[in-house]
């Protein structure tokens, strides 16, 4: 690497934390307000620093919810984008690592036409076919659970491909040393295959955990019932049309709250999310 | 008690390629048989044909009296080193030794016993609980052999064990492959392209050239009497050099059928820098092109003055017109000089037109 | 494709492939089918009885200005967000690649906003900056400038795209570091030895090196624009005032809410599937050079 002079390398440094502030500012507004009162936001008298209130408002925002008469606890919001996205997460991860696995260890008819049905599902994002597959859950009646919530999401084909893929450099002779040592295909799967996949099995956890906690546009559709909203389509529905009924700082909390998890999982998964991210956009 | 017996075994890929062209080997109980030859001419093949990894397209695959064709690998009491070792990354080596054993349903205290004198055969017990990416190659390498031996099969399977390994390893493995495989007394079959390796490995050797067999024999036999001018070529460092002798030549000089053209091989070694032509033997002019002084002995690298005799073409062996000759390492012919060489009439080899038959003087 | 070395088995692999055929066929193509065959029909207002009227729906949207100005408005956004995004990012990444103490903190205070949610996004821009209450607005005001993005479309359309671009820029910067620290640095040694200053060692060698993830960044974000401005659009703005912040996607969604024209609504459901299949058949074809991490 080529030496930067001194006064450079400052530069480089200011630039650095002028775009990590431009970063956090935003967020760091969120926190502060959620811990103001109300009215001081509402007259737009907000201060820049953290106000007193931050017991009461998140226990609030936790066990109650607004005050208004459709109020949820987010604490209950919560939990169900944890269950949607843990069941995202986990059902993807199972149904493709089989598949993959079926397609890269075997040859049977239609092996072929099968991948290649699952490989197009990569090209379409379940925004795309909203209506029409609402209303296949809806004549399911999947609407209102986790089933409906989570099942339309594990439709693609990201996760089978990069099991393919991380299968394609698994050498050849580990399946025949696994043979001439008396292990069929599923005690092959189970004993050298699925430890080896470890890596690659939580880096894609990490990423769709995180994209499944971030869904907004299938759950605000096929919820309907308050307490099984998510936490993204109830911060959605706090904010009213007429300004003057807004709790902000409930509405900051949760935002804080909704953040949190996601966040969370980034910064101390780091290395996996990195990859995952990397390899997923392969 | 294993004798590994081939009839006639063919292999056809669906598309019609012919890797395997019908070969007969017959490897009794306890003999060390290495199939040599350069790659793609099928020796990996046949030995995974062997292994039940590739299927049998003709022929019959014999171990210990019976026909394992249809028999899945882990039922035909075989044991196989690959190459890249195949061990199981996330395994320790002692469940690396002993998956296999497990998977048999064997008892626990049979399978540690077991190990544990596999590790300590081969000085691997101090590492048992380290995971092969903790291991240097020669460590992998035996780990290898380990999985195999603890199986205590009928037959071992070796496909080029020691071609990942540096140039001193690789000696010393094979010395210490040898002498296991003595002490264990089971029948091996063991894959090379390096000639050396087959050589000094070989109880019998098998030199394979595209998907066919073309000499089967004791290696210091086939090494006297190559039977096809490729074995002559591929067998033995530097590679005999071979030219085409004028019908005359064999006639007057060797005894050969008239009216036959022939091919004449000489090995390096056997000629001598001398004015005079051994009576019944052969005698070359020679201009010294480059001159290799190794120590023990000198390479000499020279294009023949008579250019009626050309060499026989051998694609990858010697350039027309060269002629290598070894001489002890005391002697050095000095580039550009004219030499006279000759070999005596023992030491010739003569082949058919084509190469493809030895003609016994 | 395929292994050489693989198991045997009749039953097996089908059973394995199953759940996934399964749920693909049930929540993917079924409803894509039904997408394809409803824009091809007509339902009278009562939903008693249908039509097939061939291509007319498809005719019709592209006679709708307001449509024709939701296709113009996605590609404008979705072409904002990524350049200025990107361009931030790019300056980030660069900063962030010299060989500076702390590389790792700032890499780890710079990714974390990909993992807050296009919602959230939008609800803590719409705060920041909303036109009563935004601590921004205030100063914006102060400025002299007549803030308020809930009257003023083009002002809705700039909160959009900056609280989008403000969500790409961690992703965008993970993937231009990575496509920076690929790149050997004795290239950067041989242009320095060559007599280029920073600048243009920037322009001449960093960034012709730069180009495919350049690319390959410049195809995600626009794909990200179409689809995950929509959480975003739907807390700030609703798509309003007027149609001013309305994309495909948010067309999609809010003409399929007031249930009106289903024909209609598959046709734009069918456009959108085309161009998103056109748009994945570009990343493909041209972006083969990856990035290397």
């Amino acid at each position: 690497m080529v030496e930067e002079e001194g006064f450079r390398r400052y530069i480089a440094h200011a630039i650095l934390w002028i775009g990590i502030a431009i970063v956090a500012f935003p967020v760091y507004i969120a926190i502060v307000a959620s811990t103001q009162d109300n009215a001081l936001i509402a007259n737009g008298q907000m201060s820049l620093l953290p106000g007193g209130h931050f017991f009461e408002v998140y226990y609030q925002t936790i066990f109650v919810g607004t005050s208004g008469s459709t109020r949820e606890p987010v604490g209950n919001m919560m939990l169900n984008s944890l269950v949607m996205a843990l069941a995202i997460a986990i059902g993807k991860i199972a149904i493709s690592i089989i598949s993959a696995y079926a397609i890269v260890y075997f040859r049977f008819p239609f092996r072929m036409p099968i991948f290649w049905i699952i490989f197009i599902t990569l090209m379409l994002p379940v925004e795309v076919r909203i209506y029409p597959t609402y209303k296949i859950v809806a004549d399911l009646h999947m609407l209102d659970s986790y089933a409906g919530l989570a099942l339309p999401l594990i439709a693609s084909a990201t996760a089978t491909l990069l099991f393919r893929q991380f299968f394609m450099t698994v050498p050849d002779e580990l399946l025949e040393a696994s043979r001439i040592d008396g292990a069929g295909p599923l005690r092959f799967f189970w004993d050298t295959l699925l430890p080896l996949s470890r890596t690659n099995m939580a880096a894609l956890f990490v990423i769709l955990f995180i994209l499944g906690w971030n869904q907004y546009l299938w759950p605000l559709l096929i919820t309907t019932r308050d307490d099984m909203q998510t936490i993204q389509v109830g911060i959605r529905k706090m904010i009213t049309t007429t300004d003057a009924l807004t709790e902000w700082p409930i509405v900051m909390a949760t935002a804080v709250l909704a953040m949190l998890p996601p966040v969370f999982v980034v910064v101390v998964m780091q290395k996996l999310f990195v990859r995952g991210l990397v390899e997923t956009e392969k | 008690m294993a004798n590994v017996t081939l009839r006639n075994v063919r292999k056809t890929y669906t598309g019609g390629f012919e890797a395997i062209k019908g070969v007969n080997v017959d490897v009794a109980d306890g003999q060390f048989c290495v199939l040599v030859g350069p790659s793609g001419c099928g020796k990996s093949t046949l030995l995974r044909m062997v292994a039940g990894l590739e299927t049998v397209t003709g022929g019959e695959i014999d171990i210990g009296g019976r026909v394992v064709n249809e028999i899945e690998p882990a039922d035909r009491d075989i044991a196989m080193v690959f190459q890249n070792y195949a061990l199981y990354p996330h395994m320790t080596v002692y469940n690396n030794m002993a998956y296999g054993l497990r998977n048999r349903g064997m008892k626990e205290a049979e399978v540690k016993s077991r190990v544990e004198e596999a590790a300590r055969v081969l000085e691997l017990t101090p590492m048992l609980e380290r995971k092969p990416r903790q291991l240097s190659g020669g460590q992998r390498q035996r780990v290898a052999m380990g999985r195999a031996i603890v199986r205590q099969p009928k037959v071992f399977l070796f496909d080029e064990p020691l071609s990942n390994l540096d140039a001193k390893l690789r000696i010393s493995m094979r010395v210490e492959i040898r002498k296991l495989q003595r002490r264990l007394n089971v029948t091996s079959i063991y894959v090379t392209h390096d000639q050396l390796e087959a050589m000094t490995l070989a109880d019998i050797l098998v030199v394979m050239n595209g998907g066919q067999v073309e000499q089967v024999g004791n290696p210091l036999a086939i090494y006297e009497k190559p039977a096809t001018t490729f074995v002559a070529s591929f067998i033995g460092a530097p590679p005999m050099n071979l030219m085409s002798a004028r019908t005359e030549d064999i006639t007057s000089q060797l005894g050969g059928s008239a009216g036959e053209a022939g091919i004449l091989g000489i090995r390096p070694e056997d000629f001598v820098i001398t004015d005079q032509t051994p009576s019944g033997g052969v005698a070359l002019g020679l201009t010294v092109e480059a001159i290799e002084r190794v120590g023990a002995e000198t390479f000499v690298y020279g294009s023949r003055a008579q250019d009626e005799q050309r060499v026989a073409a051998t694609p990858g062996e010697l350039p027309p017109g060269e002629v290598i000759v070894r001489i002890p390492g005391t002697q050095a012919p000095a580039v550009g000089a004219r030499i006279r060489v000759a070999a005596v009439r023992q030491k010739l080899h003569l082949f058919s037109g084509d190469g493809r038959t030895r003609i016994e003087a | 494709m395929q292994k050489q070395a693989i198991f045997q088995s009749k039953l097996l692999p089908y059973a394995l492939v199953a759940p996934q055929l399964a749920i693909v066929l049930i929540f993917f193509y079924w409803p894509a089918l039904q997408a394809v065959i409803q824009s091809f029909l007509l339902q009278d207002a009562f939903g008693l009885s249908t039509t097939f009227v061939w291509f007319d729906n498809y005719v019709e949207l592209f006679r709708d200005p307001a449509y024709f100005a939701s296709i113009l408005r996605t590609f404008f956004f979705s072409f904002a967000i990524a350049v200025l995004s990107l361009s931030f990012a790019l300056l980030l990444a660069v900063m962030a690649d010299k060989p500076l103490r702390g590389v790792m903190l700032y890499r780890t205070l710079l990714i974390w906003p990909y993992a807050v949610a296009p919602p959230v996004v939008g609800v803590l821009w719409i705060f920041m900056l909303h036109p009563s209450l935004g601590v921004l607005a205030r100063y914006l005001r102060a400025l002299g400038i007549d803030w308020n993005p809930l009257l003023d479309g083009d002002q809705a359309a700039a909160l959009i795209i900056l609280a989008a671009a403000w969500k790409q820029i961690s992703y965008n910067f993970l993937f231009f570091l990575a496509g920076l620290q690929a790149i050997p640095k004795s290239v950067f040694e041989a242009a320095a030895i060559d007599g280029a200053r920073p600048m243009r060692r920037f322009w001449t060698v960093t960034f012709p090196l730069l180009s495919p993830t350049i690319f390959f960044l410049l195809v995600v974000n626009i794909v990200y624009a179409f689809f995950d401005t929509f959480g975003i659009i739907d807390t700030m703005t609703r798509g309003g005032p007027g149609t001013s912040t309305v994309t495909l996607v948010y067309k999609v969604y809010s003409d399929g809410l007031l249930g009106g024209n289903l024909g209609s609504s598959a046709a734009q459901s069918v456009i959108l599937m085309v161009l998103v299949i056109v748009l994945t058949a570009i990343q493909f074809r041209f972006v083969e050079r990856k990035v290397t991490y």
